[in-house]
C-alpha cells in the first residue's frame, strides 16, 4: 500500500496565491474546526488553557520578511499544509501501509486505524505537513477535505476543501492540477506557480503563486505630465479655473 | 531532531545486542551450555530490550504487527522483519548451543548476517531521509554497523577484533561528524528554496505561525549549542573509543574488559544522543531555526 | 503487488441540522451556518461553524475568529451565575447568587438614583451591537451618561465622515470593489469590515488592480499592497493635503462634480466684522447660496436647473464673499503643502508623493468610464450615464487614533471628493442608511429630570456651541465631558474618560457605574494600572470612591474582578440580537440589510442575555418604554422587544417581514412571526436598491425615494458634501468672542487653531515628550480583531504572547537582538517586554499586538499562561491625560475636536534590559470566579 501508485487519474491540489494572502489565519482555524469534527480522530489540544498550549493543526500560516537589494522590506504570509506530492516520501517510509496516495485523485491520506504512530512519515516530509496527534497517537495531515469534495450531503458549490471555502481574500484555489485546462492549471501557468523545495524531489501537487513585484510605482518622470501645474500661484489658478469652467 | 531517550536506547542497545549475536552466529566465540546461555541472554536482552524501548515512542504499539507488511518500500518494515528473522534464527541456533552443545553453523551465519542486516535497516531508516541532510549519507549505515560490530566484538570477548574495530568505528564516527557538519549547507535546501521567495531578496523567517509550540517544533527543531556539542563529542569519542582501546591494550582482566564495555556503551549513547540532537531537519527552515 | 487502498466513505453525514445566525466574534457581523450534531444523549450540540454563502456581508467566507466561535461558545471562562462581590474590589472574590437577588440588588441601587438624580448612573457599553436598544434604556432611565465604546475606538473616523459627506468608511460604506482600479488604504489596525475588506482586496488583486498601503507597519493588508508607504505616524493628514496640493495645482480635479454635489461653490461670508464671518451664506429657508454660472445670480444651491459656479464671487457693500473653492485654493495651493515641504515630516520622499498623486489622477481621470444607467439628480437634471472614477480609498483606525485624527480623516475625504470619486462607480459607496448628513442626525441631549426620561437621544452631531452638553453654569452635563469645549464634536461620547472622571468627581460624583462588555480595567483603558487603582480607591470613610459597579459580561474578564454585582451574559450562540437599521446594520452598497442572532443552543448555565435583563430591570424600575399600560413588564425579553418595539410608527428594529403576513419592507406593523421569517431566511434580510439608484445616492432622486419607502428617512434629504464644515467655524467664531456661548479662555487658542472648517494638519501636543522620539503603536491581530480572545483555545495558540516589534535601526542603536528584552519608557510609565526585529516597519516606530496580555486569574487561563507572563499591554504607557501644562491644567489625551482617545500619539524610548522572569509591570492575580479549565481538548460531538 505504501507503494506509490504509478499514476493517478487526477492530481487534486491547492494553488496558494502569496500575492493575495493577508495572513488572517482563517484557513488555519476552519481546517481545525472541520477536521476536529470530521475525518478520523479530532485534532486535539494539550494544555489548552495553560502555560504551554499546543495542538494539532493541519495548516499553518508562516510569515517571512524579505529584504530586496533596494527598497523597502516586504512581508509575505505563507500558508502551508500537505502538498500531496506525486513522489510522497511520507508514504513510502510508512511501515504499516497506513499512509497512502489515492489512485483516483492523488490525495495523500493516513488510514488512522493502521497507524502505529511511529512518526517516521513526518520525519520524511520536508514541509512539516504531518503532525502526530498527542491525544489519539496517530498521524494527522491535510486530507484535502476528501470527506467534502465528493460529499453528496453537501451542496455542490461546497464540495471544496474548507480552507478554500473560507478564505476571505480568495488566496486559495482548488482543482485538478493534472488537467492542463483546469482553472488552477491555467492560473499556475499565468502567474508562474512554483513548487516548494523542488530539490527534494517530492514533486508537490500544490503550487504557490509568487507575489507580484512590489514597490515599483514609476517615479515622477513618467507620471509628470499628469501633474503639470495649470498655472503659477493661487491667482493664476483661479484664472485657469474660470477658463476651464467655461468649457464644462 | 528531538533526542528521544527511547530511540537512543533502542538504537544503541539493539545495535550492541545484534552486534553480539552477529559474532555468536559466526562462531566467535562458540560457547555451549551455561556460558552460551549467558552470551545469548546478554545478546537477547540488549537486542529485544532495545526493540521494546523503541515501541515506547509509538502512538499505538498494539498495532505493531502491521509494521511487517510494507517491506517493499519501508526500511522500518524491513527492520522489523529482519529483526524478527534474526532473533528467531539465532534463538534456534542459541538453543542448539545451550541445550544440545550444537553449533548449527549455517543457521548461525545466516542469523548473524540477519543480525547485522537489522542494524543496517535501522541505520537506513535514518540514512534514507533526504529531509535530514546530516543523516542522508553512506556514513550513517557505516557508523551504525561499525559501532555494532565493534561493540559486539567487545561483548563477545574478541579482544583483538574489538581493539581494531573500535579504532575503526571511532574513525568512522569522527568522519560522520566532520562530514555531517557540512551536509546541511551542501544540501540544496535553503530558506529560499523552501519559500521560493529568494528571487525577491534576502528571506528571513518572521513570526512563527503560532506563538504556541507544536509537534514539529518539538520533534524536528531541537537546537543545541555549538560549544556544548563539541564538548559532548569529545566525551563521546573518549568514552566510545579512546578509553576502551586503552583498557584493551592493558593486560587482560575481566574488570578492565567490563569497564571497557561500560565506557564504550556510555560513549555510544552520547554519540547517539548527538546523532539526534544535532540532526537538522529541513522543516526547521520554515520556522527560521536553521 | 498492486496498489491497495482502503475504501472510504466519501459522503459522510456533515451534521444533523444547520442553524443560521450572525457571528459576534468581532464587529463584522458575518452570517454563519452553525452545524449541529446530536451527541450520544441526543442533545444537539454545536459541531462546526462556517460562513453563510447567501449572506450579504461575507458571502460564505469566514475569518479565523468566526471559525473559532465554537471555542468561544464552549470556553471554560464563561460565567455561570450572577455574582455578588464578597471580597475587596479587584480581588475577584465573589459568591454566586440567584437572578432574583441580583435584579433586586440592581433595582435597589438604581431606583433611588432615578427618583432623585438620574445622572448618578453612568451606563456605558463596550463592544456590544445593540446600542439603539441600550441607549433607549438609558434615555428612559433619564441619565445623560450613556455611550458606547466609539470614543476610544474610532469616533474620528465616523464623525469626520458624517460631518464631511454624510458617512464614513467602515460600516458606513465600502469601495466599489467591482470597478475600482486603484485602492488606497490608510492606517494601522484591522477594520470593522474585516471580511468584506479581505474579499474586496482579493477581488481587485485577482483583476491585477493596484493596492497602495499607507501605514507605518507593513502587515496584513499592507503586506499585500503593491506599493507601501511607511509613513511617520500621525502625519497622514499632511501627506494627504500635499497630494491635494499637487492635484489642485495640476487642475486634476473633478470640477463638474465639485460644482454640482459639494459645497465648493457655496459662498462664505467674507465680512470680517460680522458675527457670521466665515459662515456659509444662506437664504431665508436656510439653504446654502451659490452663484449660478448660467445666470450669474445668487441662488439656493438646490434650485432646479441651477449651475453652481465654483469660481464666481459675490460682492455686497464692498465685502466680497468667495466660494469655498477659493478658500481651498488659497489654503492648499500654499507651498506649505508642497511635497518638498512635507517630505521630511512624513518620511516620504517628495518625488514619491508626487508619483502617488499623479497615479491617482491618472487612474481617476484617464481610466474614467461610464455606466449606462440614466439617473436624475435633485435639481431635476437627468444624466444619461454614470461616470466612474476607479480610485477608491479606505482608512482604518490608525489615522484616526491621533489627536489630529478628525482633521486627518476630513483631509482624506476631501481628497476623495475633489477627485469626484465618492458615490460614483469605481469609487467609494455608502451603505444604507447612509448617506445621511450630520444635520439629519439628532443633536446630543442632556436634559435631566428626576424620575423622567432624558429629553432626547444622548449622542448626536452638534451644529455649534448652542448644542453642547453643558449645564446652565457652563459645566459639563455628562460625566465623560462629551460635547464640551474640550471636545465639542464628541459624537460617540468618551467612554475612556468615565472612570477617571468619576474617580475625580469631575465634573461631579456618580453613584453607580454600569458597564457591559467593556474591559475597562485592562485593555480598553489607557493607564491600566491607574484605572485599577481608581476602581478600588476608597475615601476617608473607607467607602469606594466609585460607590457601586455593576458589570455584565459573558466571560471571566479582567473587569469582572472590579464589579460589585455581575450579571452574566450568554454567549453569542445562546442569545437574541438584532443588527438593526436603527443602529449599525449589515447593509451593502446596493442593498439595505439587517440581521438577527437567535439562540441556536440554550445556555447550560444560569445566565441571561443582557438585553433581556435590561427589559426586566427596566420594568422593575418602572421605565417608560419598558412597562405596559397595566404597569407590568412590557417586553418579556429582547426577542419580544425586537419584534414589537416601534421607534416611529411602523418602524422597528428589524426592517424585514413587517406587517401582517410579513409582506412589508421597512415600514409596517409588528409581525409576530418576524423572527421565524428571519430564521427561515438565513438570519438576515436584504432589500436591494434599484439599479438606477445605486450610485450618486445623496443626490439621486431614485435613491432618495427608495430610502423614504424603505423607512430610512421620512422625506428626501439631498445635500451637498461639506468640504467646509460650518459647525467647526461656529466654534471658531465663539473662540473669537462671538455669540452667547463662550469657551473658557484657556481653550480659545486651541479651538481657533484646531477647528478649521477646511481640513488642516497640525502637530499633536508634544508637551512632555521631550526625549521620547519613537512612536509606539498597537494593532489587533486579524485572528483576534475586535475580540479579546484569550479564552479561545484555538486562537490563543496563534497569538499567546506578543513581542514588541522593533525596526533594524532601533535594534542596532539599542544593542538588541531577537529574544532580548527592552525597557520601554514613556512620559507616563515603563514596561519591560521581549523584542523582535521587523524590517518592514517605519524606522522610527515600534509596535505590538494589542490585548494579548492578560491578568493572572482572568479568562480561566493558568496563572503561568504566556498571556500573563510574556504578554503585555502598551496601555500602561499611555495616560488619559497629557502631562501637566505650565498653567497646572491637564488636558485629555485625545482629539480636541471629538475627544477620540489618542492611542497612537504615544512616544517612547527603548533600552536593553536584563531578561526578567516575566513582563513588567507584574500585576497581582485576581481570583477566578469560574472553575479551572480542562487540560486538554479533543472536541468531537459523538
Amino acid at each position: 500500500m505504501t507503494e506509490l501508485p504509478k499514476s493517478t487519474q487526477k492530481k487534486l491540489g491547492l494553488v496558494i496565491d502569496l500575492d493575495t494572502c493577508v495572513g488572517c489565519h482563517a484557513c488555519v482555524i476552519s481546517c481545525k474546526g472541520w477536521n476536529t469534527e470530521n475525518y478520523g480522530a479530532p485534532l486535539s489540544d494539550q494544555d489548552a488553557y495553560g502555560a504551554d498550549p499546543s495542538g494539532t493543526f493541519l495548516n499553518r500560516v508562516h510569515s517571512y520578511e524579505i529584504q530586496p537589494a533596494e527598497g523597502a522590506a516586504q512581508l509575505i504570509h505563507f500558508p502551508k499544509s500537505c502538498l500531496h506530492c506525486e513522489d510522497a516520501p511520507c508514504v513510502t517510509v510508512c511501515p504499516t501501509g497506513a499512509s497512502y496516495k489515492r489512485t483516483e485523485d492523488g490525495i495523500v491520506l493516513v488510514n488512522e486505524s493502521d497507524c502505529i504512530g511511529c512518526g517516521l512519515c513526518a520525519w520524511a516530509c520536508p514541509y512539516g505537513a504531518r503532525e502526530m496527534d498527542q491525544a489519539a497517537g496517530v498521524m494527522k495531515k491535510c486530507t484535502l477535505c476528501v470527506d467534502r469534495i465528493y460529499n453528496d450531503n453537501l451542496p455542490e458549490e461546497d464540495r471544496i476543501p474548507v480552507c478554500v471555502r473560507t478564505c476571505p481574500s480568495g488566496a486559495r484555489h482548488f482543482g485538478d492540477l493534472g488537467d492542463p485546462d483546469s482553472a488552477v492549471s491555467q492560473l499556475v501557468k499565468e502567474r508562474g506557480g512554483v513548487d516548494l523545495m523542488p530539490e527534494q524531489g517530492t514533486k508537490p501537487v500544490n503550487k504557490y503563486l509568487p507575489p507580484r513585484p512590489k514597490d515599483r510605482m514609476p517615479e515622477i518622470d513618467v507620471l509628470a505630465p499628469f501633474l503639470a501645474p495649470v498655472d503659477q500661484g493661487a491667482k493664476g489658478f483661479l484664472g485657469w479655473l474660470d477658463r476651464t469652467l467655461d468649457k464644462l | 531532531m528531538h533526542p528521544a531517550p527511547s530511540v537512543i536506547f533502542f538504537s544503541t542497545f539493539s545495535g550492541l545486542g545484534f552486534g553480539l549475536l552477529f559474532w555468536l552466529g559466526l562462531g566467535w566465540p562458540s560457547p555451549t551450555g551455561l556460558v552460551a546461555f549467558v552470551f545469548f541472554a546478554i545478546g537477547y536482552l540488549l537486542a529485544v530490550g532495545g526493540l521494546i524501548a523503541s515501541t515506547f515512542h509509538l502512538g499505538h504499539p498494539e498495532r505493531a504487527l502491521k509494521a511487517f507488511s510494507q517491506w517493499k518500500t519501508s526500511w522500518l518494515s524491513r527492520e522489523a522483519i529482519c529483526a524478527v528473522a534474526a532473533l528467531i534464527l539465532m534463538a534456534i541456533y542459541g538453543a542448539g548451543a545451550v541445550f544440545a552443545d550444537q553449533h548449527w553453523r549455517v543457521l548461525g551465519v545466516i542469523g548473524g548476517l540477519l543480525s547485522l542486516g537489522t542494524v543496517f535497516t535501522t541505520s537506513m531508516i535514518y540514512a534514507q531521509l533526504k529531509t535530514v541532510p546530516r543523516w542522508h549519507m553512506p556514513l550513517t549505515p557505516l557508523n551504525f554497523l561499525s559501532l555494532s560490530i565493534a561493540g559486539g566484538a567487545l561483548l563477545a570477548g574478541q579482544v583483538t577484533w574489538a581493539l581494531w574495530l573500535i579504532i575503526l568505528a571511532g574513525g568512522i564516527q569522527l568522519a560522520t561528524w566532520i562530514v555531517g557538519d557540512g551536509r546541511f549547507a551542501t544540501s540544496e535546501t535553503t530558506i529560499a528554496t523552501a519559500t521560493q521567495l529568494g528571487g525577491i531578496g534576502q528571506v528571513r523567517a518572521f513570526e512563527p505561525p503560532h506563538t504556541g509550540t507544536n509537534y514539529l517544533l518539538r520533534e524536528f527543531v531541537y537546537v543545541i549549542g555549538r560549544k556544548h556539542s563539541f564538548k559532548l563529542r569529545l566525551i563521546a569519542i573518549v568514552l566510545m573509543a579512546a578509553l576502551p582501546v586503552t583498557l584493551l591494550l592493558m593486560p587482560f582482566s575481566h574488570v578492565a574488559g567490563g569497564l571497557a564495555v561500560l565506557v564504550h556503551v556510555a560513549g555510544v549513547l552520547t554519540a547517539r544522543w548527538l546523532f539526534f540532537a544535532q540532526a537538522e531537519h529541513v522543516v526547521g527552515l520554515y520556522y527560521g531555526k536553521r | 503487488m498492486t496498489h491497495k487502498q482502503p475504501v472510504l466513505d466519501l459522503s459522510p453525514p456533515v451534521s444533523d441540522e444547520i442553524r443560521k445566525t450572525t457571528c459576534y466574534m468581532c464587529a463584522c457581523r458575518c452570517g454563519i451556518n452553525v452545524h449541529m450534531k446530536a451527541n450520544a444523549d441526543g442533545d444537539m450540540k454545536v459541531a462546526y461553524i462556517e460562513g453563510n454563502r447567501d449572506h450579504p456581508v461575507n458571502k460564505g467566507v469566514l475569518c479565523a475568529k468566526g471559525s473559532a466561535g465554537i471555542m468561544q461558545h464552549n470556553a471554560p471562562a464563561r460565567l455561570r451565575k450572577p455574582l455578588k462581590r464578597v471580597g475587596e474590589r479587584g480581588s475577584g472574590a465573589f459568591e454566586e447568587i440567584e437572578w432574583d437577588e441580583a435584579l433586586q440588588i440592581a433595582t435597589d441601587w438604581l431606583a433611588p438614583l432615578r427618583a432623585t438624580a438620574p445622572e448618578k448612573l453612568a451606563f456605558f457599553t463596550g463592544r456590544d451591537q445593540s446600542q439603539s436598544f441600550t441607549s433607549f434604556w438609558a434615555q428612559n432611565f433619564g441619565t445623560p451618561n450613556y455611550a458606547a465604546h466609539g470614543g476610544f475606538c474610532s469616533v474620528n473616523m465616523a464623525a469626520a465622515g458624517i460631518y464631511t459627506m454624510g458617512g464614513a468608511f467602515w460600516e458606513f460604506g465600502q469601495p466599489d470593489w467591482d470597478h475600482t482600479k486603484l485602492f488606497m488604504l490608510f492606517g494601522v489596525a484591522e477594520d470593522h469590515d474585516s471580511n468584506p475588506i479581505k474579499m474586496g482586496i482579493g477581488k481587485i488583486k485577482a483583476r491585477g488592480a493596484r493596492v497602495i498601503g499607507v501605514n507605518p507597519i507593513r502587515t496584513g493588508y499592507n503586506a499585500v499592497a503593491d506599493d507601501w508607504v511607511g509613513i511617520t505616524p500621525g502625519t497622514d493628514g499632511l501627506f494627504i493635503l500635499s497630494m491635494v496640493h499637487c492635484l489642485m495645482k495640476a487642475g486634476r480635479m473633478d470640477l463638474d462634480y465639485l460644482a454640482r454635489f459639494t459645497d465648493a461653490p457655496v459662498l462664505v461670508n467674507g465680512d470680517a466684522t460680522s458675527p457670521e464671518f466665515g459662515l456659509l451664506l444662506r437664504d431665508e429657508a436656510g439653504k446654502q447660496l451659490v452663484i449660478c454660472r448660467k445666470t450669474g445670480k445668487l441662488t439656493a444651491f438646490d434650485a432646479p436647473g441651477v449651475r453652481p459656479d465654483l469660481s464666481a464671487t459675490h460682492t455686497v457693500n464692498d465685502v466680497t464673499h468667495r466660494p469655498v473653492f477659493h478658500h481651498m485654493a488659497e489654503k492648499y495651493l500654499s507651498e506649505d503643502y508642497a511635497p518638498e515641504a512635507v517630505a521630511d515630516r512624513c518620511g516620504i520622499p517628495a518625488a514619491r508623493i508626487r508619483a502617488i498623486a499623479a497615479e491617482i489622477a491618472r487612474v481617476a481621470f484617464d481610466e474614467a468610464f461610464e455606466l449606462d444607467h440614466e439617473w436624475t439628480d435633485f435639481r431635476g437634471d437627468t444624466h444619461k450615464t454614470m461616470t466612474g472614477r476607479p480610485v477608491s480609498f479606505h482608512a482604518m483606525r490608525g489615522i484616526s487614533a491621533h489627536a489630529n485624527g478628525f482633521q486627518t480623516c476630513r483631509a482624506l475625504h476631501t481628497l476623495q471628493i475633489i477627485l469626484g470619486t465618492v458615490e460614483v462607480p469605481g469609487g467609494f459607496r455608502f451603505k444604507p442608511p447612509y448617506p445621511k448628513p450630520a444635520t439629519a442626525h439628532p443633536k446630543p441631549h442632556c436634559g435631566v429630570t428626576p424620575g423622567k426620561p432624558l429629553d432626547g437621544p444622548h449622542l448626536g452631531f452638534v451644529q455649534g456651541p448652542a448644542d453642547l452638553a453643558l449645564k446652565p453654569d457652563g459645566t459639563p452635563a455628562r460625566i465623560d465631558k462629551a460635547f464640551t469645549w474640550e471636545n465639542p464634536m464628541s459624537a460617540h461620547g468618551l467612554m475612556h474618560m468615565v472612570i477617571s472622571n468619576a474617580h475625580a468627581g469631575d465634573p461631579y460624583k456618580i453613584d453607580t457605574l454600569f458597564m457591559y462588555m467593556a474591559n475597562m480595567s485592562w485593555n480598553s483603558s489607557m493607564n491600566t494600572g491607574g484605572v485599577m487603582q481608581m476602581l478600588t480607591d476608597k475615601d476617608a470613610n473607607g467607602d469606594y470612591v466609585i460607590p457601586r459597579i455593576i458589570y455584565s459580561d459573558a466571560y471571566s474578564s479582567e473587569m469582572v474582578a472590579f464589579a460589585d454585582l455581575i450579571l452574566p451574559d450568554t454567549t453569542y450562540l445562546e442569545r437574541h440580537d438584532c443588527i438593526s437599521l436603527l443602529d449599525r446594520p449589515i447593509c451593502e452598497a446596493d442593498a439595505a440589510a439587517d440581521a438577527i442572532r437567535w439562540p441556536v443552543v440554550e445556555p447550560d448555565r444560569d445566565v441571561r442575555g443582557f438585553q433581556s435583563v435590561l427589559c426586566d430591570l427596566g420594568a422593575r424600575l418602572d421605565l417608560p418604554g419598558f412597562v405596559n399600560d397595566a404597569g407590568g413588564q412590557k417586553y418579556t425579553d429582547y426577542a419580544d422587544y425586537i419584534v414589537n418595539h416601534e421607534r416611529r410608527p411602523g418602524i422597528g428594529p428589524l426592517a424585514g417581514f413587517r406587517g401582517a403576513g410579513g409582506t412589508n419592507t421597512g415600514r409596517g406593523a409588528p409581525n409576530p412571526d418576524q423572527l421565524d421569517r428571519y430564521i427561515k431566511n438565513g438570519g438576515f434580510f436584504a432589500h436591494h436598491i434599484p439599479e438606477g439608484a445605486q450610485y450618486y445616492k445623496p443626490w439621486n432622486n431614485a435613491y432618495q425615494d427608495w430610502a423614504v419607502q424603505t423607512g430610512l428617512f421620512d422625506a428626501p434629504q439631498p445635500y451637498l458634501f461639506s468640504l467646509y464644515v460650518e459647525p467647526m467655524r461656529r466654534f471658531q467664531l465663539a473662540a473669537e468672542g462671538h455669540g452667547e456661548h463662550q469657551p473658557p479662555d484657556h481653550l480659545r487658542d486651541k479651538i481657533k487653531h484646531t477647528m478649521s472648517p477646511l481640513p488642516i494638519w497640525y502637530e499633536t501636543d508634544q508637551q512632555g515628550n521631550e526625549g521620547f522620539k519613537v512612536t509606539a503603536l498597537t494593532q489587533r491581530p486579524m485572528a483576534m480583531y475586535h475580540s479579546w480572545g484569550g479564552q479561545n483555545a484555538w486562537l490563543r495558540q496563534l497569538h499567546g504572547h506578543n513581542p514588541l516589534y522593533v525596526p533594524p535601526k532601533l535594534m542596532r542603536e539599542n544593542g538588541l537582538k531577537d529574544g532580548d528584552w527592552a525597557r520601554v519608557t514613556s512620559p507616563h510609565g515603563e514596561i519591560t517586554v521581549p523584542v523582535l526585529e521587523m524590517a518592514a516597519l517605519n524606522e522610527n516606530t515600534v509596535w505590538t499586538w494589542n490585548a494579548i496580555g492578560k491578568r493572572k486569574g482572568a479568562w480561566a487561563l493558568d496563572e503561568q499562561a504566556p498571556e500573563a507572563t510574556k504578554g503585555f499591554l502598551l496601555n500602561h504607557l499611555i495616560h488619559e491625560l497629557l502631562p501637566p501644562k505650565g498653567d497646572g491644567l491637564r488636558w485629555s489625551n485625545s482629539d480636541p475636536i471629538t475627544g477620540q482617545a489618542a492611542w497612537f500619539d504615544l512616544k517612547v524610548t527603548l533600552s536593553k534590559a536584563a531578561p526578567p522572569t516575566e513582563s513588567k509591570p507584574v500585576i497581582p492575580k485576581q481570583k477566578s470566579p469560574v472553575p479551572k479549565a480542562p487540560k486538554s481538548l479533543a472536541w468531537k460531538i459523538q
